[in-house]
């Protein structure tokens, strides 16, 4: 590929938000994490988070999340200014431990959703979100 | 010649081909029963389009997703607020939309058929002015503000009592000279941008602007939720967002302009359905 | 009192014992975030509903917590396995301190 000027600046833009920018939603996706986990280690699979690739529309986001078995599953929008979605927590009488719902994403961003098992493991599924900037305000 | 090198560059600038984020292809049945027209033939009176296409089909598949099923479009919460206020009685002759017009469902069709000339009242009205002259000529009440959400509940209501049907607005007779004067504001570049409705609606459609799927500007959805405020939208509301984004002074809601701008993109809509309260981005 | 809020609430009026069944909530609030700003650059406060519950003849089927970030008019989908005709109960609550309800029978054979 050849690199143009126009590819460098974007880079350099790039690598600049990833050293300035996040320090501080990360740090409180760091304390939603630990609150929800308790410091154990969490793993993979068992958990389907389903988000669109691109979204119209950064207000109105429609996720899908299933962990079968699971007690509870927490969602982080890990680039917000608050990253805490929110938390399912599925009764006795729920027909599965999956939900659905809409949600609000301030930009491009992975979207994260851990689940607590009964056994008291944690697994964890992320995908990112591309949020277009719409051209037209109207 | 200065003009279409002015307009080239425009184009360049701002229109891009369009990326994967949209089923032109798909078509729209609303909870499994109301089957809805979003692409048909154009009407005779479009010169420079032979196929018209409901502003639903540039949608990426999650907002297409939302306006499928009532329970999932919240245009439709809008919907049941009306329903509530056409039964309840309103200004000095005690009387609610319920005891001239019955139930909501009797004004099915009503929709498709607006803007349209009104002969007592000897000019082409909204379905919003109607509405209004309902409210002000029959039940002694105060006129609502025109888009603001009264009235587009009740339109929503209106709409929705219609979806499926083809808009067919009427753009002959005492209607003609209206329609005429919104064709030429339809054609006419504003502000610092110099663009004017046809220039992406009619040119573009189908491309994107920055990031913004455009569509062909059909009002048959409106009114419409839009996620991006998350509530409905009127359309000379929505005129006066494009022709802002144009960077010009804009014309007021419901002033004679947007009456016959309204009249004139209704009638580039005539064959597709009646689709409000529609969703979009 | 939030303006205007409507909870709306989808459930199949009956089922077979056992069986798994789709429920979906949606209730008209703003959802005022607590992040934006007014037109004179004052922050609005947060104004949401935080807490989402469904149960079945008292037991419970889900309880979400609910953040801001959570969309305008919010909506959820879930399933429950209905195990006997009975009322289910839908609760929202608002960091205002009111609480909104419906509720839904089905008949189970």
């Amino acid at each position: 590929m050849k690199l143009t000027r126009r590819h460098a600046i974007v880079m350099a833009l790039g690598s600049a938000a990833a050293f300035t920018m996040p320090f501080r939603a990360y740090a409180a996706v760091e304390e939603d994490i630990e609150a929800f986990t308790g410091g154990v280690e969490i793993g993979t699979g068992g958990i389907t988070l389903v988000a669109p690739e691109i979204a119209e529309n950064g207000n109105t986001v429609p996720i899908e999340v299933d962990a079968p078995g699971a007690e509870a599953i927490m969602i982080l929008a890990t680039g917000n200014p608050v990253p805490a979605v929110g938390t399912f927590t599925f009764g006795a009488l729920a027909g599965s431990q999956s939900a659905a719902t809409r949600i609000r994403l301030a930009g491009t961003q992975d979207v994260v959703a851990i689940a607590r098992m009964p056994d008291g493991s944690f697994v964890q599924a992320s995908q990112e979100v591309k949020v277009t900037i719409g051209g037209c305000g109207g | 010649m200065k003009l279409l090198i002015k307009g080239g560059i425009v184009s360049a600038a701002l229109f891009a081909a369009f990326g994967a984020n949209a089923d032109e292809e798909a078509s729209l049945v609303i909870n499994e029963d109301i089957e809805i027209t979003v692409r048909t033939d154009a009407p005779a009176h479009l010169d420079n389009m032979r196929t018209i296409y409901s502003g639903w089909v540039y949608r990426s598949d999650e907002t297409q997703a939302l306006q499928m099923d009532d329970f999932e479009n919240p245009g439709m919460i809008f919907v049941d607020d009306a329903i509530d206020v056409w039964a309840s009685a309103d200004g000095s002759e005690g009387k609610g939309c319920v005891d001239c017009h019955n139930e909501p469902a009797s004004m099915a069709g009503v929709r498709a058929t607006y803007p349209k000339w009104n002969e007592e009242a000897g000019e082409v009205r909204t379905l919003a002015m109607q509405v209004n002259g309902c409210r002000t000529e029959r039940m002694g009440a105060e006129e609502w503000k025109y888009d603001g959400s009264d009235m587009l509940n009740m339109e929503a209501l209106l709409a929705s009592v219609s979806r499926g049907m083809p808009v067919n607005v009427a753009i002959d007779g005492p209607a003609q000279s209206t329609w005429e004067m919104g064709k030429e504001l339809y054609y006419t570049r504003t502000g610092q941008l110099d663009l004017s409705c046809a220039n992406c609606h009619e040119d573009n459609y189908g491309n994107n602007i920055r990031a913004d799927h455009l569509s062909q500007g059909q009002i048959n959805g409106f009114p419409t939720y839009r996620l991006k405020n998350a509530k409905l939208n009127g359309v000379q509301s929505r005129f006066r967002g494009c022709v802002r984004d144009t960077r010009a002074e804009t014309y007021a809601v419901g002033s004679d302009e947007f009456i016959a701008l309204e009249l004139y993109v209704a009638s580039r809509g005539n064959g597709l359905s009646v689709e409000g309260p529609s969703v979009r981005n | 009192m939030a303006e205007n809020v409507k909870p709306r609430v989808r459930v199949p009026r009956d089922a077979t014992a056992g069986e798994t069944i789709i429920i979906k909530t949606l209730i008209s609030h703003k959802m005022e975030s607590g992040q934006r700003k007014d037109d004179d650059g004052n922050v609005i406060p947060r104004s949401i509903i935080n807490r989402f519950t469904c149960t079945f003849n008292g037991e419970s089927v889900i309880d979400v917590a609910m953040e801001p970030a959570i969309s305008t008019n919010p909506y959820f989908e879930f399933e429950v396995t209905v195990p006997e005709s009975g009322t289910f109960e839908f609760t929202w609550y608002d960091d205002d301190g009111d609480i909104y309800t419906d509720t839904k029978e089905i008949a189970v054979s």
